[in-house]
């Protein structure tokens, strides 16, 4: 049962450092928002394994949801999103 | 108003707070402006240069950041070792919270007896920074007469009547069916923040997670209609000063709590644990009106 649980969190430590060398080299920032967010949502499952499942709410109602929303509506302030009216 | 009449103080300050006094006279100031004698070493960095030396800034911080990458890593090879009992972390102070902590803060969650009762006062500076940011995002992007263009004003007028058709039907029925269930999850974590996991800030976010949600899916004009910028602002103060004053009680009874009839944790029982509840309460409010105040102000400018 352990080692089930120490290769799941491997495999979740490797998609964290994955998305976080992700979010850094990616040249649009829509997808940086998008990987931003799934680190958190990794970092959220990361914080229940670690055994603090308070953290573990704050971070996906934090990371995953608010902030990428308040991330999307300040790339459309500065009009830096395709797509939207501005361009 | 030109710069030459006399103003009293008050008319001075009002134009300067509102930026007047630099528009109105800007061009003026601009063309009477003496060009500034550029000191010694900009003369042979002309703009040209500095555009041409591309190459070597990309070394530069590269080689900048290498240095300070090996101050840290340095730094880090002379921190003690990390869980060894010596550590200076591992003194009486610890010991004492984890022994007498739930019998002192009477909080089953003893995260919450932590910041809730003897770090209180960090989480009021907390709730105080989190209400000063919003103030501040108000004073930058709240929309008034002075502070909107005639494309933005068209851009919120074409939002309104796409918010009104019934384009979203799927999004707007799905809002009102899982917004709701959003916001009561957020109330039982709040409310159960000092007996199970979660508390005033995680509680918060989520509420205010359902508030964006609800707004988002059903316009900001259906939102105005139970949520406006006087219960925005009457809801954070009141919550502040139900704060400071809880603390204040506990601060001058010597951290007693004296003729306090609460009991002390209970599990399961929601009414127990001292001042924690009603300080979790307010924390949560807080923070669910400083997210929704975050992204109202972001999309419309106001709330």
């Amino acid at each position: 049962m352990s080692t089930m649980s120490t290769v799941i969190q491997v495999i979740l430590v490797l998609f964290l450092i994955a998305s976080a060398i992700g979010v850094s080299v990616t040249g649009n920032l829509f997808m940086a928002v998008i990987i931003f967010m799934g680190y958190s949502s990794i970092m959220a499952i990361i914080w229940l394994f670690l055994e603090s499942p308070d953290l573990a709410i704050t971070e996906a109602a934090v990371g995953a949801g608010v902030d990428s929303v308040l991330f999307f509506l300040t790339l459309k302030k500065v009009h830096a999103l395709k797509g939207t009216r501005e361009g | 108003m030109a710069l030459s009449e006399k103003k009293s103080f008050w008319q001075k300050l009002k134009a300067w707070i509102d930026g007047e006094e630099i528009l109105i006279n800007a061009d003026k100031y601009i063309s009477t402006r003496e060009k500034p004698e550029l000191p010694h070493f900009a003369k042979h960095f002309s703009t040209e240069n500095v555009r041409s030396n591309k190459k070597l800034y990309r070394l530069m911080s590269v080689f900048v950041s290498l240095v300070f990458i090996g101050i840290m890593l340095i730094t880090v090879t002379h921190l003690p070792t990390f869980g060894e009992a010596s550590n200076p972390s591992n003194n009486e102070v610890a010991e004492r919270y984890l022994e007498q902590g739930i019998e002192e803060t009477g909080a089953i969650n003893f995260v919450a007896g932590m910041i809730l009762d003897y770090r209180a006062f960090d989480t009021f500076g907390e709730s105080n920074v989190l209400f000063l940011a919003v103030i501040c995002v108000v004073m930058l992007l709240k929309r008034d007469s002075k502070n909107i263009s005639a494309a933005e004003d068209q851009e919120n007028a074409e939002d309104d009547v796409f918010d009104m058709e019934d384009l979203k039907l799927i999004l707007k029925k799905g809002s009102k069916t899982i917004a709701p269930l959003v916001i009561l999850y957020g109330i039982y974590v709040v409310l159960n923040g000092h007996l199970s996991p979660g508390g005033g800030f995680s509680g918060g976010s989520i509420i205010g997670a359902g508030l964006i949600l609800y707004s988002a899916a059903n316009g900001q004009k259906k939102m105005q209609t139970f949520f406006t910028f006087r219960t925005f602002t009457l809801i954070s103060v009141a919550c502040l000063l139900t704060y400071c004053g809880c603390k204040s009680y506990s601060f001058f009874t010597g951290a007693n709590h004296v003729g306090y009839e609460i009991p002390k944790g209970v599990p399961g029982a929601i009414l127990s644990s001292g001042f924690i509840l009603p300080l979790n309460i307010c924390v949560g409010l807080i923070v669910a009106c400083t997210m929704y105040g975050f992204y109202a102000l972001f999309t419309k400018g106001e709330i």
